[in-house]
């Protein structure tokens, strides 16, 4: 309606979790299993020639690599603009980067930004198909996503089912840590319950605003660790998703580090009489000691490698949505 | 200049006690008689203005505009805006200093007020309460005044020391004008960009608390609790865009104490909530920023209670590129003055039955009270010929793209407004016609 908002917001655009149906976080991933069992030399004909740019203002090489090679084993051509390198022009709107990049051939663009929101005005101004990548303290959808199809292909009893709205009805999902900065935590405690999981987001005041809770129905907020563990590991399938404290988000704010540790810390004590049986999740990157134990990290019930695997299995789906390749072409967002 | 007659219009002038039929002769830019239907009928006159089914009542006044002259005429200038000014129904606006250079001395004030600028309504200003509103000396008070300063303010940012704070409220005292106070404890909002909130953490964005304005807001009046009984002085404190619950509670507690304490709020802040803002709408970015809907309640029985003193717009041109950043980045900011008269209607008088009376007395007489604008906000014998007419009962959307000013910033493009105007007077000259 304002006259900022003519642009619209390409189909296969993913900005945020919450523009899914439940039926699309389906197809998304049903087109991530059949990506994989294709053959490579097969897949690679799926986005030949097309033309994908990797916008990054943040550097992250996980997600910046995961998007990559996604891209590169669907046959597209891919170009980096960081503002690491100088292809960002010093002092150039985002606006304007965008349509540049428009001009020069992009179909798509990835976007890893510092600022909340800024995948929308990219979308809204190139009218390109947007996959965001992490924008500020916002979202991070396809980390979402990834993590969701880590669930279902770790926890017992999930194999083949069919995702729909009750596909994770008993289980607990107990995010921990810096949720206030965590554009995971968003995207998790925003997509997971519409698929029927119960969220716990623990933490302390600092890092968990009671406001948390308005994410919507199906979220929580216990303050105690191991009361959130013990319930969820008492109530049938649990996971617990830790996540890093964004010290370089902190502005200001003075926390413990000493007492974080003793009461957040996912070690293995805690987890061996807590919750045996949690699977147990991590976004990278880790800080090994600090938020979780060493010996949790690369201990049986750990899925975090997994996880990094199933990224680049979805970000293949996300990507041939975006450019309306192989059946996703009457998806809108 | 000509002679205006008005003829067969609704008359309503809260301060002359007036709201019924009446027609009116403008004569020489003043009001030369008001007088009940058929009395004037022989008066003669260059121009007639039929106002059959129309209301008739005294040009609105805005205490806080910013017309981004000199410096930032991009987005908007004095022209430009007492343009957009004219088209709401305003007939006299406060120009804030916050420009380019920042108004804080005679000769910018006079370059300012100066007719060559093109102003098609009477212009004033408030000149900045401290030295380039950096907060910390403040500026000759005596001397503005007397080139037309009719109020001191920071506006855009709060004076923040409670010893500078206190020597403004000291020297407009003096001098019987206000000091009005941008309440926002800066401390506090580094980074920020809306209203904190469940929205805010949805959208990952910082936000705002409400104690970032109600703690400058309690600071205020207990500086003039302090003066009052100190120095034996009686302070105006003129709060503005208020946007909380809690500062408007303050207040209301202080205005019971009989301290000398009025109070704005801002259109979008008894109409719009945080959830405006929607996918990062840029449009639905200014400070104070949008509160939630309690707070938006509270603006609404503050209103209706007379806590509020008077509506300002606040109007703060942006030019599109700015606006088309990141959230974070652009400028606070919504344009006004062409909307305040359509929501007021809209929202206190049908959504809330507040009298179309008592929303004109907010929109003039009370704004003009406030600066001690003489002869203005009201439409008696010998007063300026400040007139709006406009159709209470059309109901009608704006549209941005046909706006007067040169910006474009509002959240309320395509949004439905009630009460149209069809005339605008400014000391007897019709300087709009919708
Ligand atoms: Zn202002």
């Amino acid at each position: 309606m304002t006259i900022l908002d003519t642009g619209t917001i390409a189909a296969g655009s993913l900005l945020t979790v919450a523009s899914l149906t439940v039926a699309e976080v389906a197809a998304i991933l049903a087109a991530t299993d059949r990506l994989e069992r294709m053959a490579a030399a097969e897949r690679a004909k799926i986005l030949e020639g097309r033309r994908i740019a990797l916008l990054f203002y943040e550097s992250s090489t996980r997600t910046r690599t995961s998007f990559e090679l996604a891209a590169k084993s669907l046959g597209a051509m891919t170009t980096l603009v960081s503002d690491k390198s100088s292809s960002i022009e010093k002092g150039e709107s985002l606006k304007d980067t965008g349509l540049t990049l428009r001009a020069l051939g992009a179909e798509c663009i990835v976007l890893r930004h510092a600022n909340s929101g800024a995948p929308y005005l990219l979308a809204k101004m190139t009218g390109l198909p947007v996959l965001n990548a992490g924008d500020g303290m916002h979202e991070h959808p396809s980390q979402a996503l990834l993590d969701l199809r880590t669930m279902l292909t770790r926890l017992p009893g999930m194999g083949g089912r069919l995702v729909n709205a009750k596909t994770l009805e008993g289980v607990t999902v107990v995010i921990t840590g810096d949720i206030l900065h965590s554009r995971v935590a968003r995207s998790n405690a925003m997509l997971l319950p519409r698929l029927g999981a119960r969220v716990v987001l623990c933490g302390p005041k600092e890092l968990l605003p009671e406001d948390a809770s308005g994410l919507g129905a199906g979220v929580e907020i216990e303050r105690d660790f191991d009361k959130a563990l013990k319930q969820a590991g008492s109530r049938g399938k649990a996971v617990v998703m830790m996540l890093r404290i964004q010290r370089e988000r902190l502005a200001g704010l003075e926390l413990d580090l000493g007492e974080y540790i003793s009461r957040y810390q996912l070690d293995e004590e805690r987890l061996r009489s807590r919750a045996p049986e949690a699977l147990v999740m991590h976004p990278g990157p880790m800080i090994r000691g600090l938020e979780i134990g060493g010996e949790v990290a690369d201990g049986p019930n750990s899925a975090i490698e997994d996880q990094v695997r199933h990224g680049l299995g979805v970000r293949t789906a996300l990507l041939v949505r975006a450019l309306g390749a192989g059946g996703f072409e009457s998806v809108t967002v | 200049m000509s002679d205006i007659l008005i003829l067969n219009g609704w008359l309503v002038d809260p301060a002359g006690g007036v709201d019924g039929e009446r027609d009116l002769l403008l004569r020489h830019g003043r009001v030369a008689a008001v007088e009940m239907p058929g009395v004037l009928r022989a008066a003669k006159a260059k121009e007639t203005i039929d106002a059959k089914g129309m209301i008739v009542a005294p040009g609105l006044v805005d205490v806080h505009v910013h017309l981004r002259e000199p410096g930032q005429t991009y987005k908007e200038s004095i022209k430009t805006g007492t343009a957009a000014a004219a088209a709401g129904g305003f007939t006299s606006v406060v120009a804030m200093p916050n420009t380019l250079p920042v108004n804080d001395s005679v000769e910018r004030l006079g370059w300012m007020l100066d007719a060559a600028r093109g102003a098609c309504v009477k212009l004033f200003a408030m000149p900045a309460a401290t030295f380039g509103s950096n907060g910390e000396e403040i500026t000759d008070y005596h001397e503005l005044q007397r080139a037309g300063a009719v109020g001191f303010t920071d506006d855009g940012k709060p004076v923040l020391h409670d010893r500078v704070m206190r020597a403004a409220l000291v020297a407009a005292a003096g001098i019987s004008v206000p000091v009005s106070q941008h309440a926002e404890d800066t401390r506090l909002t580094g980074g920020c960009s809306m209203n904190a909130g469940p929205v805010a953490f949805r959208l990952g964005l910082r936000g705002m608390t409400v104690e970032a304005e109600s703690k400058i807001v309690e600071r205020d009046i207990r500086l003039l609790k302090d003066i009052e009984r100190q120095d034996g002085l009686r302070p105006h404190l003129h709060v503005q865009h208020v946007s909380t619950a809690k500062a408007m509670s303050l207040i209301r507690a202080a205005k019971a104490e009989g301290l000398h304490v009025t109070c704005e709020v801002a259109p979008h802040h008894f109409t719009l909530t945080d959830e405006a803002i929607g996918d990062y709408d840029t449009n639905a970015k200014m400070n104070p920023p949008l509160r939630n809907d309690a707070d938006r309640l509270a603006m609404i029985a503050g209103l209706m209670d007379g806590t509020v003193d008077c509506i300002a717009t606040d109007h703060a041109p942006h030019a599109l590129f700015e606006k088309e950043q990141e959230f974070e980045r652009a400028p606070n900011g919504i344009t006004g003055l062409e909307t305040a008269l359509g929501l007021a209607l809209r929202v206190l008088h049908k959504g809330n039955g507040m009298p179309i009376s008592r929303v004109i007395e907010l929109m003039s007489a009370q704004p003009a009270g406030i600066v001690s604008l003489e002869g203005r906000g009201t439409l008696k014998v010998d007063s300026f010929a400040d007139v709006v007419v406009f159709d209470p009962a059309t109901e009608w959307s704006f549209e941005a793209a046909k706006s007067r000013s040169k910006s474009r910033n509002t959240p309320f493009d395509g949004a439905s407004m009630l009460g149209r105007v069809a005339a605008t007077i400014s000391e007897g000259r019709v300087v709009f016609k919708g």
